[in-house]
This record gives C-alpha cells, structure tokens and sequence, in this order.
C-alpha cells in the first residue's frame, strides 16, 4: 500500500513538476534561439575555401538530459505496444537544441560570423538496468570562422 | 568549455583545412581520450532528477571536463609530432561500463602556413 502511495506521489511530482520545467526550458529556448538568428548554422563548409574567413575556432557545446518519472512509466508502457515515443522525442529534441544554443552562444561569444560543418553526437549515460531512467548526453561541436 | 582549446596555440577545426591558410605537412591521425566513472554525490542529485527530469548539470560539466582533457590529449600528441593544427576533428561517446563513460576525440594533425 505504501510503494502504491509513493509510486503514485512520484507520477504525480513527475507529471506536474517534469511538465512546469519542460516548458519553462522550452520558452527559454525559443527566446535564445530568436535572439542567435543572425549567425547562420551549416552542416556543409569542410571543403569549401572560404576566402572571406581569417580565422578559425573549434566550438562544442554539449548537455546531459534526463526524463522525468512520469515520462519513463509511461515509455515503459508505450515499451508494450510499440509505436512512437513521443515523450522520448521531447526529451532529445530540448536537448539537441540546447547543445546547438550552447555552442552558438560560445562562437558568438568569440565573434564569429558563421558556425560551419557542425556534427551531432549522441550518447546513453544511464546505467545498464532496464527499470533506470534514461539520461542522454547530446554534444554539437562546430567550427566558427570570423 | 570556453577554453577548449586556449590554452594551447594549436588551432582545432571540423573543416578539411584551416581558413585562410595552407596545409603544408600532414602528419596522419592523432587522439585522445578518457574514461570517467560517475561521482556518487553527483549519482544522488542525479536520482533527485530523474524524478523531475530536466538537465543533469553535474553530469554535463562531468562531461564537458573529460572532454577537455581528451582533447588535451589529442592536442599533446599533434604537438610532439610537430603540428600547429588539428583538423577534421570528431568526438565519440560509448558507455563502457555501467556508470562509466569513455569520451573519445580524433583528428588529423597537420602544419599549416
């Protein structure tokens, strides 16, 4: 009856909690992402000469996110019938995006004028258990030139 | 992270080449890297969070510090075979054990004008 009562607690703090802190980080990322508009993100530039660039730095920006309990119960669930996980999907995509901000802010930071040939890499941290939360680190890295 | 790569005069890119400069001498691949296993403290906050959800601020500079010094690595040992630059630089992350993480940086070491 307890672990019933304590479970159903921590669905609750995750749902509400998880959900006021997500969006919070969403309206945080959206502000950011508006204001670093003016400096252009490519994936291409590696071979390209780029006669207008005198000088060249790498950047990385990386974050470890982790889901909230709510969102791994009911990914557990989603686990039986297969099918999309949309609470997984909001999990990566504020992180990427965060890790792409992070890198941004720094090149701006440095005065770059373009951030080129950026890479994304994405690792699983959490323990080998199957009932562990998942916590996933993203990492964008890039080469600003100014 | 903002000092990656400050501390050296070693110029790092993910381009092909260094920007208005040539490459005048390759010296092949150059890497580094580092295992780093989880701090406990960190564990517990971690375990808070998995709760909320949300970043694990922690684990990111956990992170970020073994990234640094896998890159340290990599810049050491283009300095020994004489670079100034590391180019085409690529990092990998694979989790090696439970609660262990090996984070993995490569390049190819060139001279440039």
């Amino acid at each position: 009856m307890i672990e019933l009562i304590t479970f159903l607690i921590l669905i609750g703090v995750g749902y509400f909690v998880g959900q006021h802190f997500e969006s919070q980080h969403y309206a945080s990322i959206k502000a950011r992402e508006k204001q670093t508009l003016h400096i252009p993100l490519m994936t291409f530039g590696a071979k390209q000469t780029l006669p207008h660039a005198h000088e060249a730095q790498m950047f990385v920006g990386s974050v470890v996110v982790a889901n909230d309990y709510f969102k791994t119960f009911s990914a557990s669930l989603r686990n039986l019938v297969g099918g999309r996980m949309v609470v997984y999907e909001s999990l990566i995509d504020r992180g990427r995006r965060e890790a792409v901000l992070r890198m941004k802010e720094e090149a701006i930071a440095w005065g770059a004028s373009q951030v080129i040939n950026i890479r994304f890499e994405t690792a699983n941290i959490a323990g080998q258990q199957a009932n562990q939360a998942s916590c996933v680190e993203v990492m964008a890295y890039g080469t600003g030139i100014r | 992270m903002t000092s990656l790569s400050r501390p050296v005069n070693l110029i790092l890119t993910t381009l092909e080449g260094v920007p208005g400069k040539e490459i005048i001498e390759h010296y092949g691949l150059v890497q580094g890297s580092t295992i780093r296993a989880k701090h406990v403290g960190k564990d517990i906050m971690a375990g808070f969070k998995n709760i909320v959800g949300g970043e694990l601020k922690g684990y990111t500079e956990l992170l970020q510090e073994a990234r640094k010094e896998s890159v340290e690595r990599m810049v050491k040992q283009a300095q020994l075979l004489g670079a100034n630059a590391v180019v085409n630089v690529r990092f990998a992350t694979s989790s090696v054990a439970p609660g262990a993480a090996e984070l993995f940086a490569y390049g190819t070491a060139v001279k440039v004008q």
